[in-house]
Protein backbone atom coordinates (compact mmCIF):
# COMPACT_ATOMS: atom_id res chain seq x y z
CA UNK A 1 0.00 0.00 0.00
CA UNK A 2 1.39 3.39 -0.54
CA UNK A 3 2.39 5.83 2.02
CA UNK A 4 0.85 8.58 0.03
CA UNK A 5 -1.83 9.16 -2.83
CA UNK A 6 -2.50 12.44 -4.53
CA UNK A 7 -5.49 11.58 -6.79
CA UNK A 8 -5.97 14.71 -9.14
CA UNK A 9 -4.70 17.53 -6.76
CA UNK A 10 -5.45 20.89 -7.66
CA UNK A 11 -3.46 23.40 -5.23
CA UNK A 12 -4.51 27.46 -5.67
CA UNK A 13 -4.47 30.16 -3.59
CA UNK A 14 -7.30 33.57 -3.31
CA UNK A 15 -6.47 34.55 -6.85
CA UNK A 16 -6.69 31.11 -9.04
CA UNK A 17 -5.71 27.63 -9.42
CA UNK A 18 -1.45 27.21 -9.74
CA UNK A 19 -1.36 23.30 -9.79
CA UNK A 20 -3.76 21.08 -10.90
CA UNK A 21 -4.64 17.69 -11.74
CA UNK A 22 -1.31 15.79 -10.46
CA UNK A 23 -1.60 12.58 -9.73
CA UNK A 24 0.87 10.12 -8.40
CA UNK A 25 2.09 7.91 -5.07
CA UNK A 26 4.67 7.20 -3.13
CA UNK A 27 6.07 4.17 -1.89
CA UNK A 28 8.41 3.44 0.86
CA UNK A 29 11.52 4.21 0.25
CA UNK A 30 10.88 6.08 -3.01
CA UNK A 31 13.53 8.88 -4.35
CA UNK A 32 10.99 11.51 -6.02
CA UNK A 33 11.90 14.53 -7.52
CA UNK A 34 9.39 17.09 -8.39
CA UNK A 35 10.60 19.03 -11.73
CA UNK A 36 9.00 21.55 -14.14
CA UNK A 37 9.29 25.07 -15.29
CA UNK A 38 9.57 28.66 -12.91
CA UNK A 39 5.72 29.06 -11.27
CA UNK A 40 4.58 25.74 -12.71
CA UNK A 41 3.47 25.02 -8.63
CA UNK A 42 5.95 22.77 -7.35
CA UNK A 43 6.02 24.48 -4.44
CA UNK A 44 2.36 25.12 -3.69
CA UNK A 45 2.12 21.23 -4.68
CA UNK A 46 4.50 20.41 -1.60
CA UNK A 47 2.29 23.07 0.66
CA UNK A 48 -0.87 21.45 -0.40
CA UNK A 49 0.22 18.19 0.93
CA UNK A 50 1.72 19.74 4.15
CA UNK A 51 -1.52 21.74 4.33
CA UNK A 52 0.02 24.87 3.96
CA UNK A 53 -2.09 25.86 0.84
CA UNK A 54 -5.44 25.03 -0.15
CA UNK A 55 -6.10 22.12 -1.86
CA UNK A 56 -9.03 22.80 -4.27
CA UNK A 57 -9.92 19.57 -5.38
CA UNK A 58 -8.99 15.95 -5.95
CA UNK A 59 -7.88 13.86 -2.30
CA UNK A 60 -4.79 12.80 -0.50
CA UNK A 61 -4.62 10.11 1.02
CA UNK A 62 -2.07 8.28 3.60
CA UNK A 63 -1.43 4.78 4.27
CA UNK A 64 1.22 2.07 5.10
CA UNK A 65 1.87 3.50 8.30
CA UNK A 66 1.73 6.92 7.51
CA UNK A 67 -0.78 10.07 8.87
CA UNK A 68 -0.74 13.04 8.62
CA UNK A 69 1.89 14.20 11.83
CA UNK A 70 4.30 11.36 10.02
CA UNK A 71 5.44 13.86 7.46
CA UNK A 72 9.11 15.71 7.60
CA UNK A 73 9.41 18.79 5.87
CA UNK A 74 12.74 21.31 4.82
CA UNK A 75 11.28 24.41 3.42
CA UNK A 76 12.83 26.91 1.55
CA UNK A 77 15.29 29.43 3.92
CA UNK A 78 13.45 32.99 4.70
CA UNK A 79 15.52 35.80 4.84
CA UNK A 80 14.62 36.81 8.50
CA UNK A 81 16.19 33.47 9.80
CA UNK A 82 19.68 34.75 8.89
CA UNK A 83 20.44 37.00 12.22
CA UNK A 84 17.75 35.04 14.38
CA UNK A 85 18.79 34.02 17.53
CA UNK A 86 18.30 30.58 17.72
CA UNK A 87 20.91 28.00 19.07
CA UNK A 88 20.75 24.85 17.18
CA UNK A 89 19.79 22.41 19.59
CA UNK A 90 16.52 25.14 19.89
CA UNK A 91 15.97 24.44 15.91
CA UNK A 92 16.50 20.69 15.92
CA UNK A 93 14.29 19.99 18.66
CA UNK A 94 11.15 21.94 17.23
CA UNK A 95 10.85 19.04 15.07
CA UNK A 96 9.61 17.64 17.98
CA UNK A 97 6.57 19.71 18.22
CA UNK A 98 4.09 17.41 16.41
CA UNK A 99 4.45 14.80 19.12
CA UNK A 100 3.97 16.65 21.91
CA UNK A 101 0.56 17.32 22.41
CA UNK A 102 0.29 19.53 25.08
CA UNK A 103 3.34 19.01 26.52
CA UNK A 104 5.14 22.08 27.21
CA UNK A 105 8.76 20.59 27.51
CA UNK A 106 10.69 17.54 25.68
CA UNK A 107 11.39 14.53 27.35
CA UNK A 108 14.84 12.79 27.72
CA UNK A 109 14.42 10.51 24.93
CA UNK A 110 13.77 13.33 22.46
CA UNK A 111 16.73 14.93 23.20
CA UNK A 112 18.99 12.50 22.15
CA UNK A 113 17.19 11.75 19.60
CA UNK A 114 18.38 15.02 18.68
CA UNK A 115 21.85 14.61 19.47
CA UNK A 116 21.93 11.32 17.83
CA UNK A 117 20.54 12.91 14.45
CA UNK A 118 23.36 15.66 14.66
CA UNK A 119 26.01 13.44 15.82
CA UNK A 120 24.99 11.59 12.42
CA UNK A 121 25.10 14.51 10.48
CA UNK A 122 28.57 16.03 11.86
CA UNK A 123 27.29 18.83 13.24
CA UNK A 124 27.72 17.60 16.85
CA UNK A 125 30.19 20.78 17.61
CA UNK A 126 27.80 23.16 16.79
CA UNK A 127 24.65 22.22 19.31
CA UNK A 128 25.07 25.33 20.90
CA UNK A 129 26.30 27.94 18.11
CA UNK A 130 23.67 30.06 16.58
CA UNK A 131 21.60 28.93 13.67
CA UNK A 132 22.95 32.64 12.26
CA UNK A 133 26.39 31.70 12.25
CA UNK A 134 26.38 28.55 10.30
CA UNK A 135 27.08 28.80 6.82
CA UNK A 136 24.65 27.62 4.60
CA UNK A 137 25.48 23.74 3.64
CA UNK A 138 25.19 23.64 7.55
CA UNK A 139 21.66 25.24 7.99
CA UNK A 140 20.36 23.04 5.49
CA UNK A 141 21.63 20.00 7.24
CA UNK A 142 20.06 21.39 10.73
CA UNK A 143 16.63 22.07 9.30
CA UNK A 144 17.00 18.45 7.83
CA UNK A 145 17.86 17.37 11.38
CA UNK A 146 14.88 18.68 12.63
CA UNK A 147 12.59 17.25 9.96
CA UNK A 148 14.01 14.26 10.94
CA UNK A 149 12.98 14.54 14.52
CA UNK A 150 9.85 15.25 13.04
CA UNK A 151 9.49 12.10 11.18
CA UNK A 152 12.36 9.64 8.92
CA UNK A 153 9.53 7.95 7.25
CA UNK A 154 8.61 10.54 4.94
CA UNK A 155 10.77 13.78 3.88
CA UNK A 156 9.00 16.81 2.01
CA UNK A 157 11.82 19.38 0.85
CA UNK A 158 11.68 22.30 -1.30
CA UNK A 159 14.51 23.34 -3.22
CA UNK A 160 16.82 22.14 -0.62
CA UNK A 161 20.32 23.48 -2.17
CA UNK A 162 19.05 27.06 -2.97
CA UNK A 163 21.88 29.16 -2.68
CA UNK A 164 24.38 26.31 -1.72
CA UNK A 165 27.92 26.15 -3.14
CA UNK A 166 29.00 23.17 -5.45
CA UNK A 167 30.79 21.38 -2.30
CA UNK A 168 27.71 21.72 0.13
CA UNK A 169 24.97 20.90 -2.28
CA UNK A 170 27.02 17.54 -3.40
CA UNK A 171 27.20 16.81 0.48
CA UNK A 172 23.43 17.48 1.02
CA UNK A 173 22.50 15.33 -1.83
CA UNK A 174 24.65 12.38 -0.61
CA UNK A 175 23.22 13.00 2.63
CA UNK A 176 19.92 12.38 0.88
CA UNK A 177 20.57 9.37 -0.74
CA UNK A 178 22.29 7.33 2.43
CA UNK A 179 19.13 8.28 3.93
CA UNK A 180 17.09 6.95 1.65
CA UNK A 181 19.04 3.78 1.50
CA UNK A 182 19.82 3.31 4.76
CA UNK A 183 16.33 4.10 6.56
CA UNK A 184 13.94 3.53 3.38
CA UNK A 185 13.16 7.15 4.32
CA UNK A 186 11.09 7.86 1.81
CA UNK A 187 12.08 11.49 0.07
CA UNK A 188 10.08 13.75 -2.18
CA UNK A 189 12.05 16.97 -3.33
CA UNK A 190 11.50 19.92 -5.72
CA UNK A 191 14.65 20.31 -7.85
CA UNK A 192 15.62 22.92 -10.08
CA UNK A 193 18.81 20.16 -11.05
CA UNK A 194 17.75 18.15 -13.65
CA UNK A 195 20.78 16.17 -13.52
CA UNK A 196 20.46 15.50 -10.31
CA UNK A 197 17.61 14.88 -10.50
CA UNK A 198 17.26 12.29 -13.05
CA UNK A 199 20.71 10.51 -11.54
CA UNK A 200 19.51 10.82 -8.10
CA UNK A 201 15.87 10.07 -8.12
CA UNK A 202 13.83 6.55 -8.62
CA UNK A 203 11.11 8.57 -10.18
CA UNK A 204 10.36 11.65 -11.39
CA UNK A 205 7.26 13.96 -11.38
CA UNK A 206 6.95 16.66 -14.16
CA UNK A 207 4.40 19.26 -13.43
CA UNK A 208 2.94 21.81 -15.94
CA UNK A 209 2.15 25.46 -15.49
CA UNK A 210 -1.72 24.91 -14.84
CA UNK A 211 -1.79 22.14 -16.66
CA UNK A 212 -1.44 19.42 -14.04
CA UNK A 213 0.60 16.41 -14.16
CA UNK A 214 2.99 15.91 -17.28
CA UNK A 215 5.13 12.93 -16.45
CA UNK A 216 5.32 10.44 -13.54
CA UNK A 217 7.72 7.67 -13.72
CA UNK A 218 10.92 6.35 -13.98
CA UNK A 219 13.92 8.55 -13.85
CA UNK A 220 15.54 7.16 -16.99
CA UNK A 221 12.37 6.67 -18.90
CA UNK A 222 12.00 10.77 -18.10
CA UNK A 223 14.35 12.18 -20.69
CA UNK A 224 12.59 10.49 -23.09
CA UNK A 225 9.22 11.50 -22.43
CA UNK A 226 7.01 14.40 -24.09
CA UNK A 227 7.27 16.79 -21.24
CA UNK A 228 10.89 16.66 -20.89
CA UNK A 229 11.23 17.23 -24.51
CA UNK A 230 9.20 20.30 -24.34
CA UNK A 231 10.94 21.69 -20.75
CA UNK A 232 14.20 21.26 -22.28
CA UNK A 233 12.89 23.11 -25.36
CA UNK A 234 14.18 20.61 -27.92
CA UNK A 235 12.92 17.89 -29.73
CA UNK A 236 16.17 15.80 -28.90
CA UNK A 237 16.92 14.44 -25.77
CA UNK A 238 20.91 14.56 -26.52
CA UNK A 239 21.46 18.10 -25.06
CA UNK A 240 20.23 17.48 -21.71
CA UNK A 241 22.72 19.77 -20.13
CA UNK A 242 20.58 23.38 -21.23
CA UNK A 243 18.17 21.95 -19.05
CA UNK A 244 19.27 24.51 -16.46
CA UNK A 245 19.97 27.44 -18.41
CA UNK A 246 16.86 27.57 -19.53
CA UNK A 247 14.25 28.63 -17.16
CA UNK A 248 13.15 31.97 -17.28
CA UNK A 249 12.08 32.29 -21.19
CA UNK A 250 10.37 29.11 -20.95
CA UNK A 251 8.09 29.76 -17.65
CA UNK A 252 6.18 32.18 -19.90
CA UNK A 253 5.17 30.84 -23.17
CA UNK A 254 5.53 27.00 -21.98
CA UNK A 255 2.01 27.01 -21.22
CA UNK A 256 1.44 28.08 -24.98
CA UNK A 257 2.79 24.87 -26.18
CA UNK A 258 0.91 22.08 -25.43
CA UNK A 259 1.96 18.52 -25.84
CA UNK A 260 -0.67 15.92 -27.22
CA UNK A 261 -0.30 14.38 -23.51
CA UNK A 262 -1.70 16.96 -21.84
CA UNK A 263 -4.50 17.34 -23.94
CA UNK A 264 -6.45 15.04 -21.98
CA UNK A 265 -6.15 16.66 -18.74
CA UNK A 266 -7.24 20.30 -20.24
CA UNK A 267 -10.56 21.54 -18.85
CA UNK A 268 -10.32 24.81 -20.24
CA UNK A 269 -13.12 26.53 -17.49
CA UNK A 270 -11.21 26.01 -14.76
CA UNK A 271 -8.50 27.97 -15.52
CA UNK A 272 -7.79 31.90 -14.65
CA UNK B 1 18.44 58.42 47.23
CA UNK B 2 16.86 56.33 49.36
CA UNK B 3 15.04 59.12 50.66
CA UNK B 4 13.59 59.92 47.25
CA UNK B 5 12.58 56.12 46.55
CA UNK B 6 10.66 56.14 49.62
CA UNK B 7 9.30 59.32 48.88
CA UNK B 8 8.42 57.94 45.94
CA UNK B 9 6.84 54.86 46.72
CA UNK B 10 4.71 57.36 49.10
CA UNK B 11 2.27 58.45 45.97
CA UNK B 12 -0.27 56.32 44.95
CA UNK B 13 -0.19 57.49 41.54
CA UNK B 14 3.61 56.52 41.17
CA UNK B 15 2.61 53.12 42.86
CA UNK B 16 0.25 52.45 40.43
CA UNK B 17 2.35 53.74 37.67
CA UNK B 18 5.19 51.25 39.10
CA UNK B 19 3.19 47.96 39.47
CA UNK B 20 0.72 48.59 35.81
CA UNK B 21 3.96 50.19 33.89
CA UNK B 22 6.42 47.73 35.01
CA UNK B 23 4.21 44.69 34.13
CA UNK B 24 2.74 46.35 30.67
CA UNK B 25 6.77 46.56 30.13
CA UNK B 26 7.07 42.94 31.30
CA UNK B 27 4.74 41.88 28.48
CA UNK B 28 5.33 44.25 25.68
CA UNK B 29 9.05 42.94 26.02
CA UNK B 30 7.66 39.26 25.69
CA UNK B 31 5.18 39.68 23.21
CA UNK B 32 7.82 42.00 21.31
CA UNK B 33 10.50 38.70 21.18
CA UNK B 34 8.30 37.32 18.46
CA UNK B 35 6.83 40.73 16.70
CA UNK B 36 10.23 41.68 16.06
CA UNK B 37 11.70 38.35 15.40
CA UNK B 38 8.94 38.00 12.83
CA UNK B 39 9.93 40.82 11.37
CA UNK B 40 6.44 42.76 12.14
CA UNK B 41 7.70 45.10 14.89
CA UNK B 42 5.63 47.81 12.87
CA UNK B 43 2.52 46.26 14.29
CA UNK B 44 2.67 47.74 17.57
CA UNK B 45 3.54 51.47 16.21
CA UNK B 46 0.25 50.89 14.37
CA UNK B 47 -2.12 49.67 16.88
CA UNK B 48 -0.96 52.74 19.05
CA UNK B 49 -1.86 54.81 16.47
CA UNK B 50 -5.22 53.03 16.45
CA UNK B 51 -5.30 53.38 20.32
CA UNK B 52 -4.92 57.28 19.57
CA UNK B 53 -7.73 57.63 17.55
CA UNK B 54 -9.94 55.38 19.56
CA UNK B 55 -8.87 57.40 23.32
CA UNK B 56 -9.51 60.90 21.40
CA UNK B 57 -13.06 60.01 20.02
CA UNK B 58 -13.27 58.63 23.41
CA UNK B 59 -12.80 61.73 25.31
CA UNK B 60 -15.11 64.07 23.18
CA UNK B 61 -17.80 61.37 23.53
CA UNK B 62 -17.15 61.36 26.97
CA UNK B 63 -17.05 58.09 27.90
CA UNK B 64 -14.63 55.76 29.44
CA UNK B 65 -11.18 55.21 27.21
CA UNK B 66 -10.85 51.84 27.61
CA UNK B 67 -14.52 50.63 27.00
CA UNK B 68 -13.93 51.95 22.95
CA UNK B 69 -9.93 51.70 22.99
CA UNK B 70 -9.78 48.00 23.62
CA UNK B 71 -12.37 46.54 21.44
CA UNK B 72 -11.17 49.55 18.53
CA UNK B 73 -7.19 48.02 18.68
CA UNK B 74 -8.24 44.94 19.02
CA UNK B 75 -10.76 44.97 15.67
CA UNK B 76 -7.43 46.96 14.37
CA UNK B 77 -5.16 44.15 15.36
CA UNK B 78 -7.28 41.33 13.18
CA UNK B 79 -7.49 43.94 10.17
CA UNK B 80 -3.81 44.60 10.08
CA UNK B 81 -2.79 40.53 9.93
CA UNK B 82 -5.62 40.28 7.28
CA UNK B 83 -4.65 43.09 5.59
CA UNK B 84 -0.32 41.89 5.56
CA UNK B 85 -1.57 38.26 4.64
CA UNK B 86 -3.55 39.81 1.39
CA UNK B 87 -0.73 40.08 -1.64
CA UNK B 88 -2.50 42.89 -2.73
CA UNK B 89 -1.28 44.97 -0.07
CA UNK B 90 2.24 44.94 1.56
CA UNK B 91 1.91 43.86 5.54
CA UNK B 92 4.52 47.50 5.59
CA UNK B 93 1.72 49.81 4.13
CA UNK B 94 -1.17 48.32 5.61
CA UNK B 95 0.15 49.09 8.96
CA UNK B 96 0.96 52.46 7.77
CA UNK B 97 -2.20 52.78 5.90
CA UNK B 98 -4.46 52.49 9.35
CA UNK B 99 -1.97 54.55 11.61
CA UNK B 100 -2.36 57.23 9.99
CA UNK B 101 -6.52 56.97 9.02
CA UNK B 102 -6.41 56.28 12.96
CA UNK B 103 -4.63 59.63 13.63
CA UNK B 104 -6.16 61.93 11.01
CA UNK B 105 -9.54 60.54 13.01
CA UNK B 106 -8.62 61.17 16.06
CA UNK B 107 -7.13 64.75 15.57
CA UNK B 108 -10.57 65.77 13.32
CA UNK B 109 -12.67 64.88 16.53
CA UNK B 110 -10.47 66.32 18.57
CA UNK B 111 -10.08 69.61 16.66
CA UNK B 112 -14.19 69.56 15.82
CA UNK B 113 -14.77 69.54 19.53
CA UNK B 114 -12.90 72.42 20.42
CA UNK B 115 -8.96 71.54 20.03
CA UNK B 116 -6.14 69.88 21.84
CA UNK B 117 -7.00 69.90 25.13
CA UNK B 118 -4.59 68.21 28.25
CA UNK B 119 -5.94 64.53 27.61
CA UNK B 120 -5.05 64.17 24.53
CA UNK B 121 -1.70 65.91 24.78
CA UNK B 122 -0.67 63.17 27.02
CA UNK B 123 -1.94 60.21 25.04
CA UNK B 124 0.38 61.90 23.09
CA UNK B 125 3.50 61.60 24.75
CA UNK B 126 2.35 59.52 27.98
CA UNK B 127 1.50 61.06 31.64
CA UNK B 128 3.25 59.72 35.38
CA UNK B 129 -0.68 60.12 36.11
CA UNK B 130 -2.28 58.38 33.63
CA UNK B 131 -2.74 54.57 35.35
CA UNK B 132 -5.86 54.45 37.26
CA UNK B 133 -6.77 51.24 39.59
CA UNK B 134 -8.32 49.49 36.96
CA UNK B 135 -4.95 49.68 34.64
CA UNK B 136 -3.43 48.19 37.37
CA UNK B 137 -6.15 45.06 37.27
CA UNK B 138 -5.90 44.79 33.69
CA UNK B 139 -2.35 45.06 33.41
CA UNK B 140 -1.97 42.21 35.91
CA UNK B 141 -4.29 40.17 34.16
CA UNK B 142 -2.66 40.53 30.77
CA UNK B 143 0.54 39.63 32.47
CA UNK B 144 -0.73 36.73 33.87
CA UNK B 145 -2.11 35.65 30.56
CA UNK B 146 1.39 36.36 28.51
CA UNK B 147 3.04 34.46 31.15
CA UNK B 148 1.54 31.50 30.62
CA UNK B 149 1.38 31.65 27.15
CA UNK B 150 4.64 31.71 27.18
CA UNK B 151 5.88 29.03 30.18
CA UNK B 152 3.13 26.63 28.37
CA UNK B 153 3.78 27.25 24.88
CA UNK B 154 7.41 28.57 24.63
CA UNK B 155 8.25 25.92 22.19
CA UNK B 156 4.96 26.49 19.96
CA UNK B 157 6.06 30.37 20.09
CA UNK B 158 9.68 29.24 18.86
CA UNK B 159 8.53 27.16 16.21
CA UNK B 160 6.09 29.59 14.83
CA UNK B 161 8.66 32.76 15.32
CA UNK B 162 11.30 30.72 13.69
CA UNK B 163 9.57 29.28 10.86
CA UNK B 164 5.59 29.44 10.76
CA UNK B 165 5.36 27.00 7.57
CA UNK B 166 7.06 24.62 9.00
CA UNK B 167 5.54 24.73 12.69
CA UNK B 168 1.91 25.04 10.94
CA UNK B 169 2.88 21.38 8.24
CA UNK B 170 3.57 20.05 11.95
CA UNK B 171 0.39 20.76 13.02
CA UNK B 172 0.77 23.87 14.95
CA UNK B 173 -2.11 26.38 14.48
CA UNK B 174 0.49 28.81 13.80
CA UNK B 175 -2.63 31.52 12.64
CA UNK B 176 -4.39 30.65 15.99
CA UNK B 177 -1.02 32.20 18.28
CA UNK B 178 -0.37 34.72 16.08
CA UNK B 179 -3.54 35.99 16.15
CA UNK B 180 -3.47 35.49 20.11
CA UNK B 181 0.01 37.66 20.43
CA UNK B 182 -1.80 40.17 18.25
CA UNK B 183 -4.93 40.63 20.30
CA UNK B 184 -2.09 40.38 23.95
CA UNK B 185 -0.33 42.90 22.11
CA UNK B 186 -3.40 45.34 21.36
CA UNK B 187 -4.75 44.85 25.07
CA UNK B 188 -0.94 45.86 26.25
CA UNK B 189 -0.25 48.63 24.31
CA UNK B 190 -3.97 50.64 25.32
CA UNK B 191 -3.06 50.11 28.62
CA UNK B 192 0.53 50.89 28.54
CA UNK B 193 0.78 54.17 25.92
CA UNK B 194 -1.26 56.34 28.51
CA UNK B 195 1.93 56.02 30.19
CA UNK B 196 4.33 55.52 27.47
CA UNK B 197 2.40 58.15 24.70
CA UNK B 198 1.37 57.10 21.46
CA UNK B 199 4.92 58.06 19.80
CA UNK B 200 6.75 56.17 22.29
CA UNK B 201 5.09 52.85 23.26
CA UNK B 202 6.09 50.89 20.19
CA UNK B 203 10.10 50.95 21.47
CA UNK B 204 8.83 49.14 24.50
CA UNK B 205 8.07 46.35 22.06
CA UNK B 206 11.12 46.86 19.95
CA UNK B 207 14.08 47.94 22.43
CA UNK B 208 14.60 44.81 24.66
CA UNK B 209 14.25 42.34 21.68
CA UNK B 210 17.40 43.96 20.21
CA UNK B 211 19.22 44.68 22.96
CA UNK B 212 18.55 40.98 24.59
CA UNK B 213 19.54 39.84 21.00
CA UNK B 214 22.99 42.09 20.88
CA UNK B 215 24.47 39.89 23.72
CA UNK B 216 23.12 36.73 23.80
CA UNK B 217 22.55 33.90 20.96
CA UNK B 218 19.65 31.46 21.82
CA UNK B 219 15.94 32.18 21.80
CA UNK B 220 15.37 31.08 25.27
CA UNK B 221 17.98 33.50 26.85
CA UNK B 222 16.59 36.25 24.20
CA UNK B 223 12.88 35.77 25.77
CA UNK B 224 14.38 35.92 29.23
CA UNK B 225 16.97 39.10 29.26
CA UNK B 226 14.76 41.40 27.19
CA UNK B 227 12.05 40.72 29.93
CA UNK B 228 15.01 41.94 32.60
CA UNK B 229 16.29 44.95 30.10
CA UNK B 230 12.54 46.29 29.77
CA UNK B 231 11.63 45.78 33.81
CA UNK B 232 14.90 47.45 34.58
CA UNK B 233 14.44 50.23 31.57
CA UNK B 234 11.62 51.06 32.87
CA UNK B 235 12.04 51.62 36.48
CA UNK B 236 15.16 53.40 35.09
CA UNK B 237 13.17 55.80 33.48
CA UNK B 238 10.53 56.22 35.94
CA UNK B 239 12.63 57.30 38.43
CA UNK B 240 14.89 59.37 36.73
CA UNK B 241 11.80 61.11 35.82
CA UNK B 242 10.46 61.52 38.50
CA UNK B 243 13.81 63.28 39.93
CA UNK B 244 14.50 65.13 37.07
CA UNK B 245 10.94 66.35 36.18
CA UNK B 246 11.22 64.77 32.70
CA UNK B 247 8.60 63.65 30.60
CA UNK B 248 7.92 59.83 32.27
CA UNK B 249 7.67 58.32 28.45
CA UNK B 250 10.71 59.97 26.83
CA UNK B 251 12.91 58.88 29.94
CA UNK B 252 11.68 55.06 29.84
CA UNK B 253 13.06 55.39 25.40
CA UNK B 254 15.92 56.76 26.47
CA UNK B 255 16.92 54.39 29.28
CA UNK B 256 16.31 51.67 26.68
CA UNK B 257 18.39 53.51 24.15
CA UNK B 258 21.47 53.89 26.61
CA UNK B 259 20.95 49.90 27.44
CA UNK B 260 20.71 49.16 23.85
CA UNK B 261 23.62 50.95 22.71
CA UNK B 262 25.94 49.76 25.94
CA UNK B 263 24.57 46.04 25.10
CA UNK B 264 25.68 46.65 21.40
CA UNK B 265 29.34 47.68 22.25
CA UNK B 266 29.42 44.74 24.35
CA UNK B 267 27.57 42.32 22.08
CA UNK B 268 30.82 43.51 19.88
CA UNK B 269 33.67 42.82 21.72
CA UNK B 270 32.36 39.35 22.93
CA UNK B 271 32.06 38.30 19.36
CA UNK B 272 35.57 39.30 18.90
Amino acid sequence: MAQLRCENISVGYEDGIVVSDVSFELNRGDYVCIVGENGAGKSSLLKGILGLAKIQSGKIEYGDGIGRADVGYLPQQKDYQKNFPATVKEVVMSGFLNKMGLRPYYNKAEKEKAMAILQDFGMADYVKASFGSLSGGQKQRVLLARALCATDKLLLLDEPTTGLDPVATEELYELLKRLNREKKTTILMVSHDLNKAVSDAGLILHVNKRSGCGYFGPADKYLDSEAARHFLGLDCKDNKDEAETKSGNEADNGSGRKSPLLDKVEKGERYV
Amino acid sequence: MFDTLKLLFSYDFIVRAMVAGGLVALCCALLGVSLVLKRFSMIGDGLSHVGFGALSVAAVMNVAPLAIAIPVVIVAAFFILKLGKDSKVQSDSAIALVSSVAIAIGVTVTSLSGGLNTDVYSYMFGSILAMSRTDVYISAALSVVVLILFFVFYHKIFAITFDSDFAKATGVKAEFYNMLIAVLTALTIVVGMRIMGTMLISSLIIFPTLSASAVVKGFRKVVIISGIVSVVCFFAGLYSSYSFNLPVGASIVLANFVVFSILMIVGKILRK
